[in-house]
């Protein structure tokens, strides 16, 4: 694979992300690795073509906002937003990632080694996320399709005005959010998490281990006599 | 017969603090358990432009000629920071209207209007139609809190972004579409069962206070390779501050919407009790970008309650770029047309009063998915219609103009205007009609 290397302490990361609009002709196929992220922010945001990305260290922000069909991996942690809005293919954070982690994503699989901050896959529209640690409070919040797999923890409120999306979770969950229930583990479900599981990284883990969660469709439409739930 | 001379009746008294629409309200309420939902913006009475006069020329200044003198309309939005800045023949543009709360066929019509007449629509909550991408020369594409429909390949097909923070009928607060709109097209947009209420949040799911703007205001920069003029919408609350965040957190954009601006569908004790009028939010704007060097520089569209040139020009007058319309456009478009009197009746209501937007049975097919009744509007005849009626406003804002002596819109300005109360001279800070006071400022 033809290797291309960007040092973000020299080169601006305007220089970069333009060089990673450049038409799917030119990318397809090669690997880009950018040194010394050093936390900056909106690295690598708005890929469209079938790359892979190594940010190699620490990104800040939105690293990987809004990726289509790109592969980027992050070597340290990442910061609020990473892969938000994500469309398509693979973000894998191997550190921590922050706050929001995957928020309103899409499609595309996001994968997170370590643990994830609040509202993890928050608004999530259909992507696949699994954290290899836990989830903060109000992850999932108004989540409305896709795939959330946690290996530890989540905390407070986990789902909170959930619609459709399918919360896998192996550890403790300290509470469920407004509407958020927990789901007989059905065989379509089921071969959802052993899928995930695989493509993560994961493929020794026991789907047994897990509970679902999803939506009691209480609040899907308005009723006066749910209102303190609001 | 009796002679006992008759006791005078006095006429039966409504209390000025329960008045009929206040003890409908609690009926109402008692009945339902559930408060008002509607559409439309504040409907009590606000201090507003009708409050104010221009000074025409005379002796101390002198006119432009009506017709033959060139009076300037056109604007530039986005010049800060974008590589492709947008030029508007009139400043008056189209506001963000939901498709989902309006029918493709009417968004289509917005796009036709617009366009003819050289000006901007904008998306709304629940992402972009191809209808109105098609029809729209200049279309600038809201990122919203709820995200419904938000793609990036939308996105670098816009011409700007809009950041919506807040809208002036319901600053603080998210969206709510009832499941009857939520068709299968809407349904599939927003990633959404169908039939399920559609509940938009109030705040962005990525990011929260001013510093984290910035850094999402970079990154939407960045996807877009820095081409695209970024606005940043807010209701009006504490414009001052508001505004001097916006542009410090990098907006090429201030969109500013008062009070009166409409929505699709929020509780009436939202409309009516959060935000401020549009006339009370304009100066301390205009102050907060004087202040920051930036008036002119960042540009300032102002909504909520515009409704004809006098209203532009007021608004320019006062500091703004540029405005934006919703509850006016979608008027000509067809909405509230007495013609269709019979109808509004059956649903309980009355031309020019119907307001349940979000119930989806507009019986002139501008605010409903339903099939049948969104085959009533024709885009093009109703496109027409909003194509005249702003060529009609850019013509009355230029009438008013030439009278106060100026070769372009934007040479309007404060002084050219007086004010008729003293509420609306405080807001506008201009002086009383007749007098030299402006309340609250000092005099020397
Ligand atoms: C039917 C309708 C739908 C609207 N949808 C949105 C929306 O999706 N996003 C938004 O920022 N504002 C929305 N608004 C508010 C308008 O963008 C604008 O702020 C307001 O209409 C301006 O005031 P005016 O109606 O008095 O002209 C909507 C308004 C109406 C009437």
């Amino acid at each position: 694979m033809e290797s291309l290397k960007f040092d973000l302490a020299a080169t601006p990361l305007r220089e970069v992300n333009q060089y990673l609009h450049s038409p799917a002709s030119e990318l397809n196929g090669k690997h880009v690795v950018i040194h010394n992220p050093n936390g900056a922010h909106n690295i690598a945001v708005g890929l469209k073509s079938d790359v892979q990305v190594t940010i190699d260290g620490h990104a800040g922000y939105y690293a990987a906002g809004m990726n289509q069909l790109a592969n980027v991996v992050v070597t340290g942690s990442a910061g609020t937003g990473v892969a938000e809005n994500m469309m398509s293919g693979v973000v894998h954070v191997k550190g921590f990632a922050s706050n929001a982690a995957g928020a309103t994503a899409q499609g595309g699989l996001l994968i997170i080694d370590g643990d994830a901050g609040l509202r993890c896959g928050i608004s999530l529209k259909g992507a696949d996320i699994v954290v290899g640690g836990s989830v903060g409070s109000f992850s999932a919040f108004m989540a409305q399709a896709g795939n959330l797999v946690v290996l530890g923890d989540a905390g407070e409120a986990l789902g909170d005005s959930l619609y459709e999306a399918r919360l896998f979770v192996r550890g403790e969950v300290k509470s469920l959010g407004a509407d958020c229930e927990e789901k007989p583990m059905d065989d379509e479900a089921r071969q959802i998490l052993v899928d995930l599981l695989a493509k993560s990284g994961h493929a020794d883990v026991s789907p047994d281990s897990f509970k679902l969660f999803g939506s009691a469709r209480t609040l899907y439409n308005f009723h006066v006599d749910n209102a303190g739930a609001y | 017969m009796s002679d006992t001379p008759k006791t005078p009746q006095t006429q039966p008294r409504f209390s000025a603090t329960f008045d009929p629409y206040t003890l409908s309200e609690i009926r109402r309420a008692a009945a339902t358990g559930i408060y008002d939902i509607r559409g439309a913006g504040a409907k009590r009475k606000l201090p507003h432009f009708d409050d104010l006069l221009f000074l025409g020329a005379s002796v101390s200044r002198y006119p432009l000629e009506g017709y033959r003198e060139k009076c300037g309309t056109d604007v530039v939005l986005g010049t800060r920071f974008a590589k492709k800045p947008i030029h508007l023949k009139t400043p008056v543009t189209i506001a963000g209207m939901s498709f989902g709360a309006l029918s493709g066929p009417a968004k289509e019509a917005l796009g036709r209007g617009a366009s003819a007449v050289g000006t901007s629509t904008t998306t709304g909550d629940g992402g972009m139609t191809p209808e109105e991408r098609g029809q729209s020369s200049i279309l600038v594409y809201q990122y919203l809190p709820s995200r419904y429909g938000m793609n990036p390949d939308d996105l670098r097909k816009a011409d700007a972004i809009e950041v919506v923070i807040g809208q002036g009928a319901k600053p603080g607060g998210g969206g709510m579409l009832l499941g009857q709109k939520i068709s299968d097209r809407v349904a599939k947009m927003r990633c959404l069962p169908k039939g399920v209420d559609q509940r938009s949040a109030c705040r962005h799911p990525d990011w929260t206070g001013p510093d984290d703007l910035e850094i999402k205001i970079a990154e939407l920069r960045e996807i877009t390779d820095w081409e695209k003029p970024i606005y940043v919408k807010v209701g009006a609350t504490r414009p001052y501050f508001d505004v001097t965040l916006a542009v410090k957190a990098g907006a090429d954009v201030v969109v500013l919407d008062g009070m009166q601006g409409g929505t699709a569908a929020t509780q009436e004790v939202f409309i009516e009790h959060v935000g401020i009028p549009t006339l009370a939010a304009i100066r301390p704007a205009v102050q907060a970008l004087q202040d920051m060097g930036m008036h002119r520089k960042v540009q300032l569209i102002v909504s909520g309650g515009i409704r004809n040139g006098a209203d532009v020009a007021k608004a320019l007058a006062l500091g703004a770029d540029a405005v934006a319309i919703g509850t006016a456009a979608l008027v000509a478009l067809g909405d509230n047309d007495p013609r269709l009197e019979s109808e509004y009746q059956a649903l309980g209501t009355t031309a020019g009063a119907y307001d349940d937007w979000h119930e989806g049975k507009d019986p002139a097919g501008i605010t409903t998915q339903d099939p049948e009744l969104m085959k009533r509007l024709d885009p093009v005849k109703a496109g027409r219609r909003l194509a005249n009626y702003l060529a009609v406003m850019t013509m009355e804002a230029q009438v008013i103009a030439r009278a106060c002596g100026k070769s372009h819109l934007h040479n309007l300005e404060p002084e050219d205007l007086v004010a008729l109360t003293v509420e609306s001279a405080a807001m506008a800070k201009v002086p009383l009609a007749g007098t030299s006071w402006i309340p609250g400022q000092v005099q020397y």
